[in-house]
């Protein structure tokens, strides 16, 4: 086990030093300058120089990218050049949001893509199969702002239940949070649940197929418990697979609902960031999610190798 | 299964009380939408006009107050009087008046926050107003002296502008994050990205005339969300919303008050008359005369601007319509491109910003000049692009047209500096331009804009178009909102509840 781990974690630092170089020289390589953007169209170009200098943005390359993974070694991630306060104040503001959301809409995810997959593998062509599957054909055609829209247009316009956007935050309890983050969580679920029900359903209705599955039915064992027992813990391979990818997706591409209900997440401080030339931001924000998809992938893979432990051999 | 679980998630759903803290219930508070969040709270060294929407004369105050007309009224400054030569202005300060942070509002305070202003360092947007100071003098604790560098008859409007905000010495290197002045309201919460609490300063020189004690400022970009937080209550006014296409919507609902305003705003199409043929002023009356500004206006903004001749707006001393000098005439376009020699289809580029009125105007401006003969290539470019490539002073300028929004009042000078991006360095305006500043009497000053007005139209410096127009929607029972936007603040000292 230690040997494969030690791979793994081998792997996972290189990657994240190569993500580092290319981030920092295709965000140097965009057109336009921090300063300028900063003060706008109508200032004095006097002033705009001085901001330059202010920045540090007249140092070289070299010097600039140094500095930077210094201050990630060190912990020191620098100031915004547009709100002038720590980045990682700023990133650790957006994650208490982007997190519990991307968590939440999961949980849904999850929790709906398996039960469907699994009723309609297990009752594979009948007609709740074929509804089940109509239905998860339509989530996946629904773009999931426009959906969120009209959860908007019912819940806080007609019904006036819930807000129709905005973040309460968690210093009033934990309920005020969650119920904000409540229609942004199933408009994102409800597209990848459609997309994870049907990699269940495939997944499992191959090893359905499997010579050991007949075995076990010829061995007197009942249909529900080959599929709970013996189908199940095989099929959850390819669908561990897409969820590590699913999550990763909710960490950093959650923009556009986000927008939808404005609320301050990961997506839409990058998006502004990049607006407003605040490169140091973006680097950072795009650093940590390429550290997130490398983790996630990487505990996939760890959890592989517990549900199925002939992967921890195979990479011996 | 799964459809006892979608009964289950709707029925909980259901159960869920609102959101607390919608405002509606509360009378001494207000929720307001906002399009951009500021990037700090300082005025002073940073141009986003969203800082100006938060702080001024909300945290901080100036020696002048703009008022909804666009007149001048004092402030912290009690009075004040020009030389003859429009080029001293001495300015009695209001007594008694402290900062948020005990430290006391004298003459000291207003020397040293222009001479910040001012300094070789500064990153303020008007820096080059405040190097035209010869000097600030503070003879005594209430009284200061401006000494200008030229005449600048606008002086008071100028200084009550964002950029000219009083800060306390000592606390002015934290503003950007703990911003300190002498408003009737401090900061109580920022929570980045997301929302800004102003909180009513109990000590404020006139603290029983405010009514609000508390404001959050709501930060909402995207244009559906925006109508949506009106409609379900989330917030009780939206200054600028982006909401021009569900303005029936709003207009029919009792709930809400629309208010259409004017700004001292120009949206013009940008001609870089540095490049070939555009130097040419015939080609550049050729590309207004192919302009339909009906018909931008209608596709470009909804319909809500009013037309522009120059780059001056009504409501301002001395406007004359001047929409009549190049009108729309799209035979007289081709002729004036025949004399000029140039071969048709000439090819230019159009490098458009991202906001809707630029995008859009740019569809229509590309189809306008098809018709006679002119091909306009779309280039569309964020505004970090546009600013360094288009505009910069010393940058490429590289482009042959673009369209965009001046939002600043007053700003003919920029047509006087030599590099500015449309490039038109006429000496004879220029000569015009320093006669005005000079003229002390606003009768002969406005004589001389209208001259300067319509030298810009007859020499065709740039397409203009129109002088947009704001929409603010806010709850029936909100009062004092201003309607018209002479500039970029919300003065929530003015604001009630029914």
């Amino acid at each position: 086990m230690s040997v494969f781990l030690l791979r793994r974690i081998l792997t996972l630092v290189a990657t994240l030093f190569a993500a580092s170089l290319i981030i920092f020289l295709v965000l140097d390589a965009l057109p336009g300058n921090a300063a300028q953007m900063l003060m706008g169209a109508d200032a004095s170009p006097d002033a705009v120089r001085a901001l330059t200098v202010k920045l540090g943005l007249d140092q070289p390359l070299t010097v600039r990218y140094l500095l930077w993974i210094k201050g990630m070694v060190s912990g020191d991630l620098g100031n915004s050049y547009v709100y002038g306060t720590p980045v990682a104040g700023l990133i650790a503001e957006r994650l208490v949001l982007t997190i519990p959301l991307a968590i939440m809409a999961m949980a849904i995810t999850v929790v709906l893509a398996l039960t469907a997959g699994i009723y309609t593998a297990a009752n594979h062509n009948k007609a709740g199969d074929v509804g089940v599957m109509s239905l998860t054909q339509v989530g996946i055609a629904l773009p999931n702002f426009w959906f969120a829209i009209l959860l908007i247009l019912l819940f806080s316009v007609k019904l006036q239940l819930l807000s129709a956007g905005g973040f309460a935050g968690w210093d009033d309890g934990i309920w005020p949070g969650i119920k904000s983050l409540l229609l942004p969580a199933i408009s994102l679920a409800v597209v990848q649940a459609a997309i994870l029900a049907r990699v269940t359903r495939s997944a499992v209705l191959e090893v359905l197929r499997e010579d050991f599955v007949r075995t076990a039915r010829a061995k007197g064992l009942g249909k529900r418990e080959v599929l709970w027992r013996h189908v199940l813990r095989n099929a959850m391979i390819p669908v561990m697979t897409v969820m590590g990818l699913q999550f990763a997706n909710l960490l950093a591409g959650t923009i556009v609902i986000e927008n939808v209900f404005y609320l301050p997440g990961l997506g839409r401080l990058i998006f502004q960031s990049i607006a407003n030339r605040d490169l140091i931001v973006v680097r950072n924000c795009v650093m940590l999610l390429a550290a997130m998809v490398v983790i996630v992938n990487f505990v996939v893979d760890v959890l592989y190798a517990f549900i199925d432990p002939r992967i921890k051999v195979a990479n011996l | 299964m799964l459809k006892r679980l979608c009964i289950a998630a709707v029925a909980a759903a259901f159960a869920m009380a609102p959101l607390p803290g919608l405002a509606q219930s509360k009378k001494d508070s207000v929720v307001m939408g906002m399009t951009l969040e500021p990037p700090g709270l300082d005025p002073t060294n940073a141009a986003a006009a969203a800082i100006a929407e938060v702080t001024l004369y909300n945290i901080y105050e100036t020696l002048t107050k703009i008022n909804e007309d666009g007149s001048v009224s004092p402030l912290l400054a009690e009075s004040w009087q020009a030389s003859p030569d429009l080029t001293t202005y001495t300015f009695k300060l209001r007594k008694g008046v402290k900062f948020h942070n005990g430290e006391p509002f004298d003459s000291a305070a207003v020397k040293f926050s222009y001479e910040r202003n001012a300094a070789p360092t500064s990153t303020n947007k008007d820096k080059s107003l405040y190097q035209a100071f010869e000097s600030v003098t503070a003879p005594d604790a209430e009284t200061v002296v401006v000494k200008l560098k030229y005449s600048e008859p606008n002086l008071p409007f100028l200084i009550g502008q964002a950029s000219g905000s009083i800060v306390e010495p000592k606390s002015a290197p934290t503003d950007v994050t703990q911003p300190v002045g002498t408003g009737p309201y401090t900061l109580s919460a920022w929570a980045k990205g997301s929302s800004i609490t102003l909180a009513k300063w109990p000590e404020y020189r006139n603290a029983a005339a405010i009514k609000l004690s508390k404001v959050t400022i709501r930060f909402i970009g995207d244009p559906a969300a925006q109508v949506a937080a009106l409609l379900s209550g989330d917030v009780d006014a939206f200054p600028r919303v982006a909401a021009a296409r569900s303005l029936a919507q709003f207009k029919a609902d009792p709930r809400f008050t629309v208010l259409v305003g004017g700004s001292k705003a120009k949206t013009i199409v940008g001609i870089n008359e540095r490049k070939k043929p555009l130097d040419d002023v015939r080609v550049r009356r050729a590309i207004l005369a192919a302009i339909d500004r009906k018909a931008m206006i209608d596709g470009a903004v909804d319909g809500f601007g009013t037309p522009i001749g120059s780059f001056y707006v009504p409501g301002s001393l001395g406007y004359v319509d001047t929409t009549g000098i190049n009108p729309y005439d799209p035979e007289k376009a081709k002729k004036l491109l025949a004399e000029a020699g140039v071969k048709t289809p000439l090819e230019l580029s159009l490098k458009l910003p991202p906001p809707p009125y630029a995008r859009q105007g740019g569809e229509i401006l590309a189809a306008q000049l098809a018709k006679i003969g002119i091909t306009a290539k779309i280039e569309n470019v964020e505004w970090a692009q546009w600013l360094s490539q288009v505009f910069a002073g010393n940058g490429p300028h590289n482009f042959d047209l673009t369209i965009v929004s001046h939002v600043e009042p007053f700003d003919l000078v920029k047509i006087t500096e030599p590099d500015y991006y449309l490039g038109y360095n006429n000496e004879a305006f220029n000569a015009l331009y320093k006669q005005i500043m000079s003229t002390p009497d606003e009768a002969g000053r406005a004589k001389l804009l209208g001259d300067a007005q319509r030298m810009l139209a007859t020499d065709a410096v740039a397409g203009f178009l129109f002088q947009p127009q704001w929409i603010t929607i806010t709850s029936k029972k909100l009062k004092g909102v201003w309607k018209e936007v002479p500039q970029f603040e919300n003065d929530f000292s003015a604001w009630s509840w029914e």
